[in-house]
């Protein structure tokens, strides 16, 4: 077998391999789509019908512009949608607030307990949900915070708090300490530090780090579940999980929700995804 | 702690001491996982030494070990642990070798690469819950699309209750959980990959090495660590997972998918037995935890801070 033969053969192999992983990783998702914009009827149909003559977007009509044919469930889907984008929203801001001067004490000030302090925050965020669901559902009772909007931040925050610490705990670590000193020499503050020097030069760390959070909060489900009972505080995955946990549901419909729930961390996750890999590995591996 | 240091200027010198900065950089920290994560913990742990159930008034004395001899006498309890483990057996090692050859293939040149490597992440993005329901329609048993393939491909002659049977609805389970959870370690790893410098390679190339041997004896041991602290994570994840439980098969058929996150959730939500499920739960938190020192001695060893 001649090398340029051999060759071929491997790039072939190679593009083959290719081939199947973005199928792989495309299909599923691509069903939900294409079922999203089928009719009921040709969905249920045996042999199964793959494509739609016509897309069907009355569902993303409804849940977006009411009308005729919507039901409470699209206006539910609609402020389901609202909730999670508010809780999602504020939640990731109040971490990257507390995380970034948490963060700032944890690379540039010594202080008694610091490794402890840092190793509790790590471990916290590998404890099961479960474990600490029934306390924070009795603290969110007595501060009257249940079914709430701001008893699913606080609960989100606890989440996505420690992971902004990490990730910007390893960003600030890399910035040279000696403008912070000459910025001191020149007579600003600590403080004055943090804001002005700190703060602008570490953007893409709280760029990362935010898009990593608001992924996570967006797509957050158990606390939510826990946490929230009516159209109050219902975020889209607790509205998703009713839908599919139904007999007899409305299967457009219910990948209509599920499409339109992914849209936003989908999105933001491709477009931006240099700043969620650095998020991915930073949060994890580096520790 | 060290004393205040002399006043320089007038204006918030006392922010100029270090341990004061930090106490004031770290309050609203300490405040929210402490008031919200630790409490809550310690709160668990007590609650487990009660008989507390919601359902019935007056309830909550102080009952010892009682809960905690009950689990471990509870087949239900010990038959949902053991699920638990398979589930964490079978998708941490296929998910970390899925991932390193998914990385493997990113790392060689073809066109539309970049393409690729944005793709992968797209199960990562997807919401938990969308992702069991997308996974419960393709495997449903009278219009999904799992059902319609294998039958138009011949490889079966009738739809099938996939989520009928006790083992092809775990198994399925874990397949949803791979394709979710698999690009975290595509990621973790295909990072790990491109900073191994490109010479290695081409020093063994010259030594006459083969493709298989360089990624033996050069690939994987530099990624040793990286491969190590993913199947950690991978670990300490599985063992958390409740969504796909919940939203795919409710536990069922017959127990079969009653892993022990769903277990206390039921025992505690269901049936309102707060101070058992707090037993449940603070066994799920020892587990955590041993896992969890495991990572962090893995950790610490890498980057000491």
């Amino acid at each position: 077998m001649s090398k340029r033969f051999r060759d071929i053969l491997l790039r072939i192999g190679l593009y083959a391999v290719v081939i199947l992983i973005c199928v792989w990783v495309i299909a599923p998702f691509a069903w939900l789509v294409i079922s999203s914009i089928s009719t009921r009827i040709q969905l249920t149909s045996v042999p199964l019908d793959w494509f739609p003559d016509q897309p069907n977007f009355d569902h993303y009509r409804r849940v977006f512009f009411g009308g005729q044919g919507a039901t409470s469930m699209h206006r539910n889907l609609n402020g389901a949608a609202v909730n999670t984008l508010i809780v999602a929203g504020m939640s990731t801001l109040i971490s990257l607030v507390a995380g970034s001067m948490a963060a700032y004490a944890f690379t540039r000030l010594r202080f008694r307990l610091k490794g402890s302090l840092l190793v509790t925050i790590l471990i916290t965020q590998l404890l099961p949900t479960v474990s600490i669901i029934i306390p924070m559902y009795r603290i969110m009772l007595t501060l009257d915070l249940l079914d709430t909007i701001w008893g699913l931040v606080l609960a989100n925050v606890t989440i996505i708090l420690p992971m902004i610490i990490w990730i910007l705990r390893g960003y600030f670590a890399g910035l040279p300490e000696g403008l912070e000193e000459a910025a001191r020499i020149d007579g600003c503050t600590r403080i004055g530090t943090i804001v002005r020097i700190m703060l602008p030069l570490s953007a893409p760390g709280l760029a990362a780090s935010g898009m990593f959070a608001f992924i996570v909060a967006w797509n957050e489900f158990f606390t939510a579940f826990i946490l929230s009972s009516t159209m109050n505080s219902k975020t889209l995955s607790v509205v998703i999980s009713e839908f599919s946990s139904k007999v007899g549901i409305d299967y457009v419909a219910m990948a209509t929700a599920g499409v339109l729930a992914s849209i936003p961390p989908v999105v933001l996750a491709i477009v931006f995804q240099r700043y969620i890999v650095q998020g991915l590995t930073a949060g994890a591996v580096k520790g | 702690m060290r004393g205040a240091r002399p006043l320089k200027t007038g204006r918030s010198s006392w922010l100029e001491n270090t341990s004061v900065l930090a106490f004031v950089l770290l309050a609203p920290t300490i405040i929210l996982v402490f008031g919200l994560l630790l409490y809550p913990i310690l709160n668990t742990v007590w609650l487990s030494f009660t008989d507390l159930k919601l359902s019935v008034p007056q309830s909550g004395a102080f009952i010892g070990l009682n809960n905690y001899l009950k689990a471990f006498q509870d087949p239900e309890f010990v038959a949902s642990i053991r699920r638990t483990i398979y589930f964490a057996v079978v998708t941490v090692p296929v998910e970390t070798v899925l991932g390193l050859l998914i990385a493997l293939v990113l790392c060689q040149k073809f066109k539309g690469r970049g393409f690729v490597r944005g793709l992968i992440i797209l199960p990562w993005a997807l919401p938990y819950v969308v992702n069991g329901a997308m996974w419960k329609w393709i495997f449903n048993a009278n219009y999904g699309a799992f059902n319609a393939l294998l039958s138009q491909w011949g490889l079966i002659d009738s739809y099938r209750i996939w989520l009928g049977n006790p083992t092809t609805a775990f198994n399925l389970i874990i397949l949803a959980n791979v394709w979710k959870e698999t690009p975290v370690a595509v990621i973790l790893i295909h990072a790990a990959l491109q900073s191994i410098s490109p010479d290695l390679y081409e020093a063994a190339r010259v030594d006459g090495a083969g493709a298989f041997r360089r990624l033996w004896y050069i690939t994987l041991p530099i990624i040793r660590p990286v491969l190590a602290v993913t199947m950690v994570i991978k670990t300490v994840w599985a063992l958390k997972e409740f969504d796909l439980f919940y939203i795919i098969t409710q536990g069922g058929p017959a127990n079969a998918t009653n892993v022990a996150t769903f277990y206390t959730y039921l025992t505690t939500f269901r049936f309102l037995d707060f101070g058992y499920g707090s037993a449940l739960a603070f066994v799920m938190v020892v587990i955590a935890l041993v896992i969890a020192a495991l990572y962090v001695r893995m950790i610490s060893r890498e980057e000491p801070y």
